[in-house]
């Protein structure tokens, strides 16, 4: 009986979640690494997995290790951080254990998982049901990672029994496209569009607003998906993470990709002709208008 | 090479969503209704494999009788056939059980590759693609951007956060879930259309693939999200909403 937190880098919620659920059940907290970079964290355990197949993520190793790890130390609950890695290899994982993964977890209650719908305009709850391990994934930003009781644990070596004919993908070094020409991480205004703007023409009526405000223009995915703006001004989990002092969020509903980007921003504005779109719940002043009504206002205001 | 396209069929993302009586799930009925977003991306590169390659694309659909029309548009896209599980509540399946219907009405096809979208614009698991692999038996990748079929496997281009990319290889039969945006979506032509009316959709049962239903499900209830911020709404006639919101950037929050 435990909680096992597997992490990347960067993951501290996920290990701040696992503390906290630990608390909640009373169970002891183990995590498991896959690089020698032992978090400061008060744990039971930390298991090391390591086997020179795993030098490299592959969706294959990683499962057949963890699949070994799980079934050797048995916990109750196994935590994900909600990553595109977890996402490319916990559900096979679950799925060799038959269990379902209940993905992209916004906050624990107990054994109540609370997870959104249909882009974020509805939450769920999911209860742990069944026998035990119980596996989820957390959504970067369900929680802080301040919250995290520290400590120094030592961690011991697991060493999955894994030959190189389970490995199926050969995978290449990561890269990046082009250099980025444009870094939004340091802008201080951002102006940005989603699929409410409707038409490419339509983008212009965002530039001249964000020209009069002295923004930079950013995009949620649909628009770059469409490239009516370049990739490079995308804003979400697949494209930059930024913090302005104002975020003006215009024709964006608010999934949760896109909200991850930019919830850090201090002042964040919506216009959206929907009241109940998702973005209102982290906005701190909202419209909820026609922004082909609002934003020419705005400019017009802007350049009296 | 034979391709499979997994398809689902979702409400209408300008749809307004109530919860229905069972707490389970949402008002649908008089609801638009549309082919997931990303599975249309799926389908789109399954058509555009098809044509570099030559071969036959099977749209796969597990949903209620409505969902015909879904799949009766990727067969007016250009999918030569369809199988189409009827099953009046998908949900009732879970997201394990739904992937088992799924992954056996494909195996019998003994498909070269399956593909689709790399989430759900309703339940969102985004698992649907490698779950069906790990039951199947068969790599896989997920987010993918780019795909490449050779005479070895295929070579895929996967995305990675903030900006990062990978390529890699597999041989076939493979598993891809598809990233919106890969390609540009076509349209149905006329003549596609006409074509549809003609193709063969085989209909299956879940009873047909020997796939039941779990006891429990982990979901248990939806509701509105209660808001966390207190946001504050202005108000008035769009001119007025203007001059408010500028005069509070200037005056309150001075970032103008």
């Amino acid at each position: 009986m435990s909680i096992l937190a597997i992490l990347e880098k960067n993951n501290r919620e996920t290990l701040a979640a696992a503390q906290d659920l630990g608390k909640q059940l009373n169970l002891p907290v183990n995590a498991a690494i896959f690089k020698p970079d032992v978090p400061q964290a008060k744990l039971e355990k930390v298991y090391h997995l390591r086997h020179e197949l795993l030098n490299e993520y592959t969706a294959d190793g990683y499962t057949a290790a963890l699949e070994a790890l799980i079934r050797k130390v048995q916990p109750t609950v196994v935590l994900f951080p909600h990553t595109y890695q977890v996402r490319d290899y916990a559900p096979k994982l679950a799925t060799r254990l038959n269990r379902e993964l209940i993905s992209d977890v916004v906050q624990l209650k107990g054994e109540t998982m609370v997870r959104q719908l249909f882009q974020g305009k509805l939450n769920a709850d999911y209860t742990l049901k069944g026998e035990a391990p119980h596996l989820a994934s957390i959504q970067a930003g369900a929680y802080s990672a301040d919250q995290i009781e520290p400590g120094t644990p030592t961690p011991e070596i697991f060493e999955p029994e894994l030959t190189a004919s389970m490995i199926r993908t050969k995978p290449q070094p990561p890269f990046r496209e082009a250099q980025r020409a444009v870094d939004l991480t340091a802008a201080d205004k951002i102006v940005s569009v989603g699929r409410g703007i409707k038409e490419e023409s339509n983008i212009a009526l965002i530039e001249n607003l964000a020209k009069a405000m002295g923004a930079e223009i950013a995009a949620s995915r649909p628009i770059c998906d469409n490239n009516w703006l370049p990739m490079e001004r995308q804003v979400g989990s697949s494209g930059q993470t930024v913090a302005p002092k104002l975020y003006l969020a215009i024709g964006i509903s608010g999934a949760i990709q896109h909200l991850v980007g930019m919830k850090g921003a201090k002042t964040i504005v919506a216009i959206n002709k929907d009241p109940h779109a998702p973005i209102f719940e982290v906005a701190d002043y909202g419209i909820a208008g026609d922004l082909f009504e609002v934003v020419p206002a705005l400019i017009e205001e802007l350049n009296r | 090479m034979r391709i499979i396209v997994a398809i689902k069929q979702v409400i209408s993302r300008d749809a307004s969503l109530r919860v229905d009586p069972t707490g389970t799930w949402v008002e649908d009925t008089g609801a638009g209704f549309e082919i997931n977003e990303p599975d249309a991306y799926a389908l789109e590169a399954a058509l555009q494999l098809k044509e570099q390659h030559v071969g036959e694309v099977i749209a796969l659909c597990a949903g209620p009788a409505t969902a015909s029309q879904t799949i009766r548009d990727a067969l007016a896209k250009g999918a030569d056939r369809a199988i189409h599980i009827e099953e009046e509540d998908p949900g009732r399946f879970g997201m394990l059980g739904l992937s088992r219907l799924l992954a056996k009405a494909a195996e019998a096809e003994a498909p070269d590759l399956i593909l689709t979208g790399l989430q759900s614009d309703d339940f969102g698991y985004g698992q649907t693609g490698v779950i069906m692999a790990e039951l199947l038996g068969l790599p896989h990748s997920t987010i993918i951007m780019q795909v490449e079929v050779s005479a070895t496997g295929v070579r895929v281009k996967r995305e990675l956060e903030d900006g990062w990319f990978q390529h890699l290889e597999m041989p076939l039969p493979a598993v891809l879930t598809i990233q919106s945006g890969i390609n540009k979506l076509r349209y149905a032509t006329l003549m596609g259309i006409k074509k549809a009316k003609s193709k063969e959709v085989k209909r299956l049962t879940a009873a047909d693939l020997g796939v039941e239903a779990p006891a429990v499900l982990a979901m248990e209830k939806i509701y509105a999200p209660h808001r966390s911020k207190q946001t504050v709404m202005i108000e008035g006639t769009a001119k007025e909403q203007a001059a408010k919101l500028i005069q509070i950037l200037r005056s309150e929050v001075r970032v103008l």
